[in-house]
């Protein structure tokens, strides 16, 4: 697999023209980046998944991570999170290295759907969010009695949040017998109810129906809009191409960030795969890929 | 020769059940071996509710019966060894739990993966016990006690150390409990959270372990899901809640155990039959309202 070490696909090195199409942009001179890489190389096991990955992630962005299955996507989420070594490069998440801070980082996992057999309400999976980690076993009686003032604000904390992705009408149900995209919206509410500064989430798109994509890609861009910084590893970019700050495209052991009219064109696509790929623009602004090694049919930019 | 359970039939034709529940009563407790069996078949309720709620919530009833087969080489080896079966119950079990775990895929959130490995336990297990079994020819009548269940010879050791296992067992389920919650419904969002999921899961299973040895006392290793699941698996099925659940399961597994230890007596059978029997008719009742209450909630909603 070809490595790119040297940083070959980087920002100063891209394709001018892509430019012209309204790149909402990172903005310049921002405070302390909410992930800096630099250089930063990924392995699984003893394969190289990718090297040289520079990006920059400022406060309140909202970032896609695309490329092809297997390019080690999920794996630099998760490289956030410190739950996966750094290969080699510097890794800065939150202003310190990755796993500092995870408190203050909202995570969804590729592809959880609960089968009826998990009788658990989606509200006790939303609270779990806010408090999860902490050893003990709260009794609900005495906590009403004796932490009553807590007690209040944690309930109000976790309505709040259900209330906001638009889940009250279904939280109190088993999530096992709420829909997919129902059940989606629980787990962004889990995510976001410790009122996390960076969320990061693994495919949230997958599977749901193009009315459930919109309302979630939606969702996710007001959440970055209140200045929580969102990064989203997509398979299609179409849904969230409007929202996008950010492009992190990784491909065959390279990776390239900047804004999405920058990354995503006929040039750079072809110089990372090493072969020749088409980017089409269709009128309406959706974004074709054509001609991708492992894009036998269509195949949006990822 | 006595039936299955070792019952003496002496004591049979005292036990009378009659209209009158306090003469009944008096009868049911009136030997030490019977209150001594009620003592100790309710702290192995407790220590079942309270443990197979969580077993059936992170779909590990295969592990638990597991663990119930790998303590049956324990108790019939102690045996053999001269040793107490409850020693041999408790070693097995929970060396089975750190078996089981340290042979386990390591990621969180492939627990389903483990069902070879847990299946190649208990294979070994069964085997092993009956090759202790064999080791002391002649004694069968304690065989199906193992297998199948009995309360008689319950000393009031047994119950002091049923007793403090299950005060350790539940005081360290009082700290793991919200983690271990976490991690049962979301292992990957938990790890991620902070929650230590691998070490987390091993203490769980080795409290599988001692809920396992408790029960085992009873209902024998074969049937030990009818205290450990089918409880939890009833209040599963009646609520979502889990301190709802919680409470429930354990109130039904005090139910199936005193209520099958009072058949028992009072039927001259097996504990272990009648255990399992209230157990399963309040799980098919509990399936029965569950799909009713959808089928009604179905026409609220769309009337």
């Amino acid at each position: 697999m070809p490595v790119d070490p040297a940083g070959n696909g980087r920002l100063d090195a891209l394709d001018p023209t892509g430019a012209a199409w309204s790149p909402d942009g990172a903005p310049a001179g921002t405070p302390a980046a909410t992930v800096a890489a630099t250089e930063v190389a990924a392995r699984a096991g003893a394969r190289l998944l990718f090297g040289g990955l520079d990006a920059t992630v400022t406060a309140g962005q909202f970032v896609a991570v695309l490329g092809p299955n297997g390019a080690g996507k999920s794996t630099f989420l998760r490289m956030l999170l410190g739950l996966h070594p750094v290969a080699g490069g510097s890794l800065q998440v939150l202003g310190d290295r990755p796993g500092r801070h995870n408190h203050d980082i909202g995570y969804l996992p590729q592809r959880r759907s609960f089968d009826a057999a998990v009788r658990i309400r989606g509200v006790d999976l939303v609270r779990l969010g806010v408090d999860g980690h902490r050893w003990g076993t709260p009794l609900p009686l005495v906590r009403r009695l004796v932490h009553r003032a807590r007690a209040e604000e944690e309930r109000r904390r976790v309505e709040d949040v259900i209330a906001r992705v638009g889940a009250t009408g279904y939280a109190h149900r088993p999530i096992g017998e709420v829909s997919g995209g129902e059940q989606q919206r629980l787990l962004i509410a889990q995510a976001l109810v410790r009122r996390p500064r960076l969320l990061l989430l693994d495919e949230p798109l997958d599977s749901l129906d193009l009315p459930n994509q919109q309302g979630v890609a939606g969702l996710l861009q007001r959440i970055s809009a209140d200045g929580v910084t969102v990064v989203i590893v997509a398979h299609d970019v179409n849904p969230i191409l409007g929202y996008l700050d950010q492009v992190i495209y990784i491909v065959g052991g390279r990776a390239l960030a900047g804004a999405p009219a920058a990354v995503i064109t006929t040039e750079n696509l072809s110089r990372l795969y090493g072969s020749p790929v088409e980017v089409l623009r269709t009128p309406s602004g959706r974004l074709v890929v054509v001609g991708q090694p492992d894009a036998a049919s269509f195949h949006a930019a990822g | 020769m006595p039936p299955a359970d070792g019952w003496p039939g002496l004591l049979a034709a005292a036990a009378r059940l009659s209209w009158d529940l306090s003469r009944d009563l008096h009868l049911l407790l009136q030997y030490p071996f019977m209150r001594n069996a009620f003592v100790a078949g309710g702290v192995a309720a407790v220590m079942c509710g309270v443990i197979g709620w969580f077993a059936v919530l992170r779909g590990e009833t295969y592990a638990a019966h597991t663990l119930a087969t790998v303590a049956f080489p324990g108790a019939s080896g102690a045996v053999y060894l001269g040793l107490a079966p409850l020693v041999g119950y408790f070693g097995f079990a929970v060396a089975g739990a750190g078996l089981i775990a340290g042979l386990s895929p390591p990621q969180p959130g492939h627990r389903e993966r483990h069902s070879a490995t847990v299946g190649a336990i208990q294979a070994v297990a069964l085997a092993l016990g009956f090759w202790f079994v064999s080791l002391y020819q002649g004694f069968l009548t304690s065989l199906s006690g193992f297998l199948f269940g009995s309360f008689l010879g319950v000393t009031r050791v047994d119950v002091a150390v049923l007793m403090v296992t299950a005060v350790l067992a539940l005081g360290v389920l009082a700290v793991l409990g919200r983690p271990l919650l976490f991690a049962s419904v979301d292992p990957l969002v938990a790890e991620a959270a902070g929650v230590p999921v691998r070490a987390v899961s091993l203490l769980y299973l080795i409290l599988l372990g001692c809920a396992v040895a408790e029960a085992s006392q009873f209902t024998g290793v074969l049937l030990v899901l009818a205290l450990l699941v089918v409880p939890a698996a009833t209040a599963s099925a009646l609520t979502a809640r889990p301190s709802v659940g919680l409470a429930l399961s354990v109130g039904l597994a005090l139910v199936t155990v005193w209520g099958g230890l009072a058949a028992a007596y009072f039927t001259n059978r097996p504990v272990g039959f009648w255990v399992t029997s209230i157990g399963f008719a309040g799980y098919v009742l509990a399936r029965a309202a569950a799909a009713a209450g959808r089928r009604w909630n179905r026409r609220v909603v769309t009337a």
